[in-house]
């Protein structure tokens, strides 16, 4: 675990106080600089006002609510199967990984639970939307540091997950496919080996991108300890995800508190990085990638028969009560918080995202960085604006 | 050739003037059209501009038909005169720096004595330009692009013109129909079929030459000034229809005569092995042989900047500071040892 010591900090203050000497002799103001809402690098409407003393960011707040959709008030009026639909455009690049823990709460609540043979295949649809999600990522990192050609081996290959998600579920980005007490839908046939040989693309992807990025002088001068984030900042900033686990955070809700889902029945390992920089941050979600595909992989092998969907009532009412799930989703830990008056809707439901917290860091994390590395701490937090914003 | 027509220095002039309106824009379009269009497109598996037309050639005219009907907007707090006579400033430094480069014994607008000293002269008023849309746009982004540029240029000049140095040491002259003359007749261990190209003797000089040429034209990896993801386009943000297209011109333009310029100083220019350096048949032949090289070195220009991620600001200056310019210095004195022992 890395922190700051008090050496590093009496550096840091004194380093300031010669900067505001320079400044008040030489009667320099400071500049307001809106980074957003229209900006390429946040990735839709999130607004950055930056106060710069040349190039160098003073203070920098994030503004969000530009695409506040008002879903935890929507869900209060739709019935347990329609919130799914919404749920589905939270994160809008891992769109299933969105429904999982929703329905696991309602059925908890319900106190049914999926058969086998639907919780294996949520899980493999869990790590397909991760491989999505995360792969964009990995290219888009490129292009905020000035490197085009990354993002577009990444939408070329992302393009072969979408496809097998939309084989199974019928939709590339929005499946809505998962159900209380099961799945809509069991796998099609031959679905198992052309998800494997994706599998196999997938990882030349993340090979291509270790050539191109992560080997690449520039990209790790540009990368390596740019937006430090110790540990014990990430804790207290409530950060998730990749995010906490480049901070050398050992924490992932898929081995730690397994909702019951496929994950504890196979091999797999969760990659941390000490450094808590930019570069730690992009080569966790690589790693994590990488292990996705092993994981569907060895999914895929286990597969058990059975049925998909457990006994349920054509009407689905929700018992009253409380349920909080949270999953190891794409960005981070995505809770959902039910409460439940035994009607055909939810009474309340609480959206915890990743990114709203991970992205609570920024005022904290750019104090005195460049204005390029902004646009590089921003990209490497990578948030999802639909997630800030729900 | 012009002069062994005899004309008047009139009519020679606007024949010149007439080539040089002709010529600089159909560069500019071989690069978009060669590099941009088709390299790039397959190094980033985007089939798109393959399509449109015969080799995707329409693609070109579909771009141009573009940029000429959009309007030209003038931003409400914008320096007027200084935000319209920006583009024109940029683009004249590129048309400028054709005036010397020479595609044949006879074939260049004007032999200057200190071709050299004029190119690299020359070059650098474009910033000028880039400074005047950085401070004219009233736009943040755009200054800070502007002074990013200028802060740039101070930095990559003086490697360039000391990487040139080197070349002219060892030519003699600044004139560079001397320096191409230098190294047709020049020779390797006795060896003189294909002359000397300075690429073998100055090949310190020319990758110097090259990564500072990448910088002068704000080409990834030192795009800073333009830098679409953080600075949405840098100085060119408030730019839209004709005058962005001065200014797109102007940057593919320059890249076309930075690699001239290369191939001149370091590859040997329009010479052929076999000729001689006066032999009227290479103002016909060398043309094509100069653009044969442009589009190799400009190839390698375009390959780095579609591969390379981009530097910060801070760490170009010490990339600059610290590496190329003592390289360039050593070069020098090499380069000058060597001259005065053998």
């Amino acid at each position: 675990m890395t922190t700051t010591s008090d050496r590093d900090q009496l550096a840091y203050i004194s380093s300031q106080a010669a900067d505001a000497r320079v400044n008040v002799e030489l009667n320099t103001g400071d500049m307001t600089l809106n980074i957003g809402p229209q900006h390429p690098a946040t990735h839709g409407t999130l607004r950055i006002a930056c106060r710069l003393d040349g190039e160098q960011v003073i203070m920098a707040e994030p503004m969000m609510g530009y695409m506040h959709r008002g879903y935890e008030k929507l869900c209060e009026v739709r019935t347990y199967p329609q919130c799914t639909t919404l749920i589905n455009r939270i994160d809008w690049l891992g769109s299933f990984a969105n429904e999982v823990p929703f329905i696991l709460a309602a059925e908890r609540l319900m106190e049914v639970e999926a058969p086998p043979r639907a919780q294996w295949i949520r899980t493999i649809l869990f790590e397909l939307s991760r491989i999505a999600n995360v792969a964009l990522f990995l290219g888009d990192m490129g292009v905020q540091l000035g490197a085009l050609t990354p993002v577009f081996f990444a939408f070329r290959d992302r393009e072969h997950v979408l496809n097998q998600i939309e084989a199974i579920t019928g939709g590339r980005f929005h499946p809505n496919f998962d159900r209380i007490g099961g799945l809509k839908d069991d796998i099609p046939k031959g679905w198992i080996e052309e998800t494997k040989s994706v599998m196999v693309k997938m990882r030349t992807f993340c090979d291509e991108m270790e050539d191109l990025l992560v080997g690449n002088e520039i990209f790790q001068t540009r990368c390596r300890g740019v937006g430090v984030i110790p540990a014990d900042v990430a804790l207290s900033y409530g950060m998730s995800g990749a995010n906490l686990r480049a901070s050398g955070v050992d924490w992932d809700l898929r081995r730690d508190a397994n909702p019951g889902l496929a994950w504890d029945q196979i091999d797999w390992r969760v990659w941390t990085h000490p450094d808590g920089d930019s570069f730690a941050r992009y080569w966790v979600r690589l790693q994590e990638t990488r292990e996705a595909t092993y994981i569907v992989d060895k999914l895929l092998d286990g597969i058990p028969s059975g049925p998909i969907m457990a006994k349920v009532p054509r009407i689905i009412k929700v018992p009253a009560g409380e349920a909080y799930i949270s999953t190891e989703n794409p960005l981070g830990e995505m809770g959902y918080y039910i409460v439940s008056k035994g009607e055909l809707g939810p009474f309340r439901v609480k959206i915890r995202t990743p990114s709203f917290n991970n992205i609570s860091v920024v005022p904290w994390v750019m104090k005195g960085v460049y204005v390029p590395d902004v646009i590089t701490i921003l990209g490497s937090l990578y948030f999802i604006l639909g997630d800030i914003d729900r | 050739m012009i002069e062994l027509l005899a004309l008047p220095y009139w009519q020679e002039t606007s024949i010149k003037l007439g080539l040089a309106l002709v010529v600089i824009p159909t560069t500019s379009l071989i690069l978009v059209y060669l590099f941009l269009f088709k390299m790039m497109a397959f190094m980033q598996s985007r089939l798109g501009p393959n399509e449109t037309g015969p080799y995707g050639t329409l693609q070109l005219i579909a771009e141009a038909i573009k940029f000429l009907q959009k309007e030209d907007i003038n931003p409400a707090q914008a320096d007027r005169r200084v935000f319209r006579l920006a583009p024109v400033v940029v683009l004249a430094s590129t048309f400028l720096l054709y005036v010397v480069l020479p595609a044949g014994p006879d074939a260049v607008v004007q032999n200057l004595d200190t071709g050299v000293f004029y190119a690299m002269a020359v070059s650098s008023l474009s910033v000028l330009g880039i400074l005047m849309a950085g401070w004219a746009s009233a736009n943040k982004y755009a200054l800070l692009g502007g002074l990013r540029a200028a802060g740039q240029l101070i930095a990559y000049e003086l490697p360039l013109i000391l990487a040139v140095m080197g070349v002219v040491i060892q030519a003699e002259t600044m004139n560079l129909q001397g320096i191409v003359e230098a190294q047709a007749t020049g020779e390797i261990f006795g060896i003189g079929v294909i002359g000397n190209p300075f690429i073998l003797t100055q090949f310190l000089a020319f990758l110097i030459f090259m990564i500072a040429a990448q910088a002068e034209l704000t080409q990834t990896p030192f795009d800073m000034p333009v830098a679409e993801t953080e600075l949405v386009g840098g100085y060119h943000i408030e730019y839209t229809g004709f005058r962005f297209l001065l200014f797109f011109m102007a940057e593919f333009g320059t890249a076309f005569a930075f690699a001239a310029l290369a191939s001149v100083m370091f590859l040997g220019g329009w010479w052929i092995p076999g000729f001689d350096v006066d032999n009227n048949i290479l103002n016909i032949l060398g043309p094509g042989v100069m653009l044969g090289k442009i589009l190799l070195v400009a190839f390698f220009i375009f390959w780095v900047r579609f591969t390379y991620p981009r530097l910060r600001e801070d760490q170009l200056q010490k990339f600059a500071w610290k590496v190329l310019i003592p390289l360039a210095l050593v070069n020098i004195v090499l380069t000058g040892i060597f001259k005065v022992v053998f």
